[in-house]
């Protein structure tokens, strides 16, 4: 990671992304290989390391008979920041998640989105220098995580680096300045956004309609050769390819042998979600 | 040092907050040994001299013992027990916090206890600071013994059950209501392998100038070694719970 920078941390489900960062943060012990953090061996300088990174779980994990204010500055001392300056800092994060009403709320009142907020806000009362956040927008509704996805950007423009890890390729491509897909505990693919779009896109999503209806997607990806997905979308199918030339000849004979006709066919660019699969597809 | 101390007390205050009115803390931590005590207080021949040390002893193990299963399970069950691990502070420093918020409210179960015997029997401690001393050292050995048993519980609900299949056992087997003096030889060797047969003993010795089985030194002793030993098998315990 390069200081100053979003790094996103993309893979599915199960690939290992929240395997890394726990060994990073210290929470799961490492049995091969060395990390360092700010030129820092994670293991053996683990306590100084820790004082330098935010942590963000996968989940809102805050104490819930405290208040806002109570969990904020339990972190800040924990981290160990004193006194006045504790608590001058517990103020700014509080107001820069707009969470000032919410001081003395105790965190089992709040909603899920201000839970998850001041989740965000317990990991930088401390002023880290590199924030890891895992998973953070997952389950918020979409005014939540766009307010949140703001205040990542916010941040980051503070100068705080940033290690998002996420299944969301929108909010990794989006958010980022660079990429890392991770699949079955390897990375396979490391770039930024446009790097990534340019070398593995090029008309790879096949968009098809049959008359007189429409197959099962999940029928067509278990029929078909060279497809990684498929799904449906208003109406028509797409279908995620990495074998240009198989794909159109098995679709062409699958069409025959159900007594099928091709309504439209079209070939397209992939967008990120789809050079994502394309990506990992190319790693089975 | 000084730093983990102040860390460990911000644990123990946070944890007082969070847990001290939750029902299995007031159940289990104050009712009970209060009633119990109570009871003995009315049945034939009453709260003697010989075992209101046993009933403070009692008090203060089930108060601690009650408050650091219901922080420990709860949390770890919730997944904020985690965020202990991520701040710069070593595993016995959260064990020491752990260990100190429970020790308060062993402290506060057994302060009506003493109160009830001062007005029932009208004893004056024999050594009140030595008292003070066993109370303390009592006290926070069965915190850290409530925070080592606490890692070997995976939900709340079984957070008492467990608890109680441990403590109960041990207040028949130690030295708490039946003198081990008075027991078989083979319940007097286990009754001596029980950490709440020593805190007991400190305290006898403390509060009516005489023990039972053991000499007022082994029992302080053994009472000061359990917390040490217990306090680092908690801390070694929250560092195997890490996956």
């Amino acid at each position: 990671m390069k200081k100053g920078e979003i790094f996103g941390f993309l893979g599915p489900n199960g690939a290992g992304k929240t395997t890394t960062v726990r060994m990073l943060v210290g929470l799961t012990t490492i049995t091969s290989g060395r990390a360092k953090i700010c030129g820092y061996d994670i293991t053996r300088h683990s306590k100084r390391v820790k004082r330098l990174i935010g942590v963000v779980p996968d989940i809102s994990n805050l104490y819930s008979e405290l208040t806002c204010y109570q969990n904020l500055l339990f972190s800040a001392k924990m981290y160990g920041v004193k006194g006045s300056i504790a608590r001058r800092n517990v103020e700014e994060v509080l107001a820069f998640f707009g969470l000032e009403k919410y001081r003395d709320t105790k965190f089992k009142a709040l909603s899920k989105g201000l839970k998850r907020r001041l989740t965000i806000a317990a990991a930088l009362v401390h002023n880290p220098e590199i924030v890891f956040l895992d998973e953070p927008t997952s389950g918020l509704d979409v005014v939540s995580r766009r307010l949140l996805w703001n205040k990542l950007v916010e941040l980051n423009r503070k100068g705080i680096t940033i290690f998002l890890t996420t299944h969301n390729i929108y909010e990794a491509f989006n958010l980022s300045h660079r990429v890392a897909i991770i699949n079955k505990g390897e990375i396979v693919a490391m770039g930024t956004p446009e790097e990534l779009g340019r070398k593995f896109s090029a008309r790879e999503v096949l968009e098809v309609s049959f008359y007189p209806r429409n197959p099962e997607p999940r029928e067509l990806l278990g029929s078909l050769r060279g497809v990684l997905d498929a799904r449906r979308n208003s109406g028509r199918l797409e279908l995620v390819i990495d074998n240009e030339v198989e794909a159109l000849e098995s679709l062409a004979l699958y069409a025959k042998r159900k007594g099928l006709r091709i309504s439209l066919l079209r070939l397209r660019e992939a967008d990120a979600e789809e050079v994502f699969l394309r990506i990992i597809g190319e790693r089975k | 040092m000084i730093d983990e101390l102040e860390k460990a007390m911000y644990i123990a205050v946070k944890d007082l907050r969070e847990y001290y009115m939750k029902p299995g803390s007031i159940s289990w931590g104050i009712l009970f040994p209060f009633v119990f005590a109570l009871a003995f207080m009315f049945r034939h021949g009453g709260l003697t001299t010989w075992l209101a040390p046993g009933m403070i002893s009692l008090a203060l193990f089930f108060g601690a013992t009650s408050m650091s299963g219901m922080s420990i399970v709860f949390e770890r069950r919730i997944g904020s027990f985690e965020r202990l691990l991520l701040f710069p502070i070593s595993y016995t420093g959260i064990a020491l916090g752990k260990t100190l918020s429970s020790f308060f409210l062993g402290l506060a179960s057994a302060i009506p206890i003493l109160l009830l015997a001062y007005l029932v029997l009208h004893v004056v401690p024999a050594h009140a600071l030595l008292l003070v001393l066993a109370i303390v050292l009592a006290s926070f050995a069965s915190s850290s013994f409530g925070v080592l048993l606490s890692f070997v519980i995976k939900e709340p609900e079984q957070v008492m059950v467990v608890m109680n299949l441990v403590r109960f056992p041990m207040m028949f087997l130690s030295d708490v209501i039946i003198p081990v003096s008075l027991m078989p030889r083979y319940l007097a060797w286990i009754a001596l392998t029980q950490p709440l047969t020593f805190m007991t003993e400190a305290i006898r010795y403390s509060y009516t100038g005489s023990c039972d089985v053991v000499s007022p030194l082994t029992a302080f002793l053994a009472s000061f070694l359990m917390s040490v030993v217990f306090l680092l098998l908690a801390a070694y315990a929250i560092r195997k719970s890490r996956t």
